[in-house]
């Protein structure tokens, strides 16, 4: 084992900035910020889990509506399963789509207080 | 000289390679557990896939899907579908407010020891069973395919070998033994599929049409015996296209409801899964990491269709196993390699075999790394030493300690549980994150009127109400043959009927965490979630 020596520039622990926090979240900015996240992340969470649980559910209870055959031998059941996958894709496509907003409006409130954060 | 042995030891020595190199840039705590923030986003993609990729989710659902059709492919989609929580919910958040451990979010808002303890006890409960399956499913499939090897020696090395990369390389050489593993799977299960395809002319209409040729047999009530359902009822048969060979009867769908309420709430309490995120430099980086890890998810998940179809039409369930005594074992977790054999044959059998002892080795350190930041983080430096200063060489000593110790004990657990069916202690794991872990960080990241009283109540309902159901479910509690080997811990009627827990432990976690915080007297100083929120939305202050 080799011996673990700290580096000579390890640096410790970062204090607890000084900053007040409830006063940074009561800011216009900050506020634009966590509602814009959650107009975009309440509505694909609420989307995302009925569109999941709704394959459980149809195949759990109504296994001889999905077995109708679609495509030849490919069935409802096995299109909606599959389809599963590229709705994940899509909402994460249009979350990291949408995250280039969020990251801009953080930016203007991070700029306000780097200096006393970091 | 076998093959596969010769494919291992490549395998082994590439690896102790990089534990090599890792070692001489592991000596601060900050390198040790989180790789010193170096790796980027895209590889960090790579490595929670390779986290997350399991033995369970290589040969278990390949052998589900070739064992029972349709049904076996609900574990794939609901493990995919699992990343959105992650992405929308946890990843970000989580990298700009911790450092080391999931706990480390719960500490910002509440600072009492207990919640650290609590969180840690979650957190080694998780991953301690979650590594005795992985290390017993390595017993099993390695002496499997290398005769030459046995259970207790294969478990040993697996054993020694991770703990090899955990405790001289840390989290960088845990994170590119991730890596190398995670491209190794990727081909494997790429180059399987292109075969299974070619043999129906990549024609899909083909590949279904030979699919729904193939069926199989259960029974509304009781078990399928000799051909019979119990009471002389006729037994029903279904395609492997169409569901409800492993999901029927009275309690079929709600069981697969269950299941979805584990694995798409489940994943993001996964400690070895959320540590991942502090190897990357910022939340943008944790953000790249969950895309690049649900595209390499995502499409190895569709290709077990493949894999597990393909071992149905091509190989036949009823040749999956092994020979005892002149008669055919059923193993499900020989799919992949047996489908292997049939088209590339001791090559590519060996191949598959060398993947999945990388995968096994790969996954045990992973969750090794997480639970010793777990105990050194958490219990001992915070809660034993009251977090006073220590230096970053007592630090990583005692993570080591810790690793050595959790090494050791998950070897002596997976050599005396090795007869068990150990499905249940990965359905455990989802289960007990998906109860005690995700309520309380959810409700952290969320909710201004959580208090401490209400995190320690909701953890500890959600981790009890998830062990004791399990307790009493079909996955410990069942009868079985007097002839068969014993698979059931406990030899009576279950008390419970689902197999998984989640649907009813889950909600009881939330509903705990959320009624012992209204009850709390005590209100929260309100400046602790305004920092809470502050940070966690904007990455200021982040370490």
């Amino acid at each position: 084992m080799p011996d673990p020596t700290p580096p000579p520039n390890a640096s410790p622990p970062a204090p607890p900035p000084d900053v007040a926090w409830s006063v940074v979240e009561r800011e216009p900015q900050f506020r634009e910020l966590v509602a814009a996240k959650r107009r975009f992340i309440v509505p694909a969470t609420v989307f995302f889990i009925v569109y999941y649980f709704a394959l459980p559910v149809l195949v759990g209870y109504y296994p001889e509506m999905m077995d109708r055959s679609v495509f030849r031998n490919v069935n409802l059941a096995y299109l909606f399963a599959l389809s599963q996958f590229f709705m994940a894709w899509a909402v994460m496509w249009l979350y990291v789509r949408r995250a280039r907003h969020f990251d801009a409006l953080e930016h203007t409130v991070v700029q306000r207080h780097a200096g006393r954060a970091s | 000289m076998n093959v596969a042995l010769v494919m291992f030891i490549g395998f082994i020595l590439v690896t102790l390679g990089i534990t090599g190199w890792a070692a001489r840039r592991t000596k601060t705590a900050s390198e040790f557990y989180s790789a010193g923030r170096s790796i980027t986003g895209f590889q960090n993609g790579w490595a929670v896939a390779g986290d997350y990729m399991s033995a369970a989710s290589f040969l278990g659902i390949a052998g589900l899907i070739a064992f029972y059709g349709y049904d076996g492919f609900m574990y794939s989609v609901g493990w995919l579908v699992a990343y959105l929580t992650v992405l929308l919910l946890v990843a970000e958040p989580l990298r700009n407010t911790g450092r080391f451990t999931m706990a480390d979010v719960l500490a910002m808002r509440f600072r009492q020891p207990t919640v650290r303890t609590v969180a840690a006890i979650s957190t080694l409960t998780v991953s301690l069973f979650y590594m005795i399956a992985q290390m017993v499913g390595a017993g099993s499939i390695v002496s499997l395919l290398i005769p030459q090897i046995g259970f207790t020696t294969a478990i040993v090395m697996v054993g020694l070998l991770m703990l090899v990369y955990v405790i001289f390389g840390g989290m960088l050489a845990t994170t590119w033994v991730q890596i190398v593993k995670a491209v190794l799977l990727m081909s494997g299960t790429i180059l399987l599929s292109i075969l299974v395809m070619a043999k129906f002319g990549f024609s899909f209409t083909e590949f279904f049409g030979a699919v729904a040729k193939v069926t199989g047999k259960y029974c509304e009530v009781g078990t399928l015996k000799d051909g019979a359902c119990p009471g002389g009822a006729a037994p029903i048969t279904r395609d492997f296209t169409q569901p409800g060979l492993y999901y029927h009867g009275r309690w079929g769908a709600l069981s697969l409801m269950s299941l979805g309420v584990a694995l798409i709430f489940g994943t993001a309490g996964l400690p070895h899964i959320l540590v991942r995120f502090y190897t990357v430099k910022d939340s943008k980086a944790a953000r790249t990491s969950v895309v690049w890890a649900m595209i390499l998810i995502g499409s190895f998940y569709i290709m077990t269709t493949f894999l597990g179809f393909g071992a149905a039409t091509l190989v036949g369930k009823q040749n999956i196993g092994v020979m005892k005594d002149g008669v055919l074992v059923p193993n499900q977790n020989l799919a992949a390699p047996l489908l292997a054999e049939k088209l590339g044959g001791e090559v590519f059998l060996s191949f598959v075999a060398a993947i999945a002892f990388a995968t096994i080795l790969a996954v045990v350190a992973g969750l090794t790394i997480a639970s010793s930041s777990a105990f050194a983080h958490d219990i001992w430096f915070s809660v034993v030493k009251r977090g006073q200063k220590h230096d970053e060489r007592e630090q990583v000593r005692v993570a080591r300690i810790a690793a050595t110790g959790i090494g050791i004990l998950s070897i002596i657990l997976a050599i005396s549980l090795r007869t068990l069916n150990v499905a249940f202690l990965v359905g455990l794991a989802f289960a007990v994150a998906a109860s005690a872990n995700v309520p309380a960080i959810l409700l952290t990241l969320y909710w201004r009127r959580f208090t401490t009283q209400g995190m320690v109540t909701g953890m500890v309902v959600g981790l009890l109400a998830s062990v004791i159901l399990i307790v009493l479910s079909p996955a410990v509690m069942g009868i079985d043959a007097p002839a068969a080997a014993t698979r059931h811990l406990i030899q009576a009627q279950p008390l419970f009927p689902l197999d998984n827990p989640a649907i009813v432990s889950a909600p009881l976690g939330f509903l705990a965490a959320i009624v012992g915080s209204l009850m709390s007297g005590k209100q929260q100083d309100p400046e602790l979630y305004s920092e809470l929120n502050v940070r966690a939305s904007t990455g200021l202050g982040a370490v």
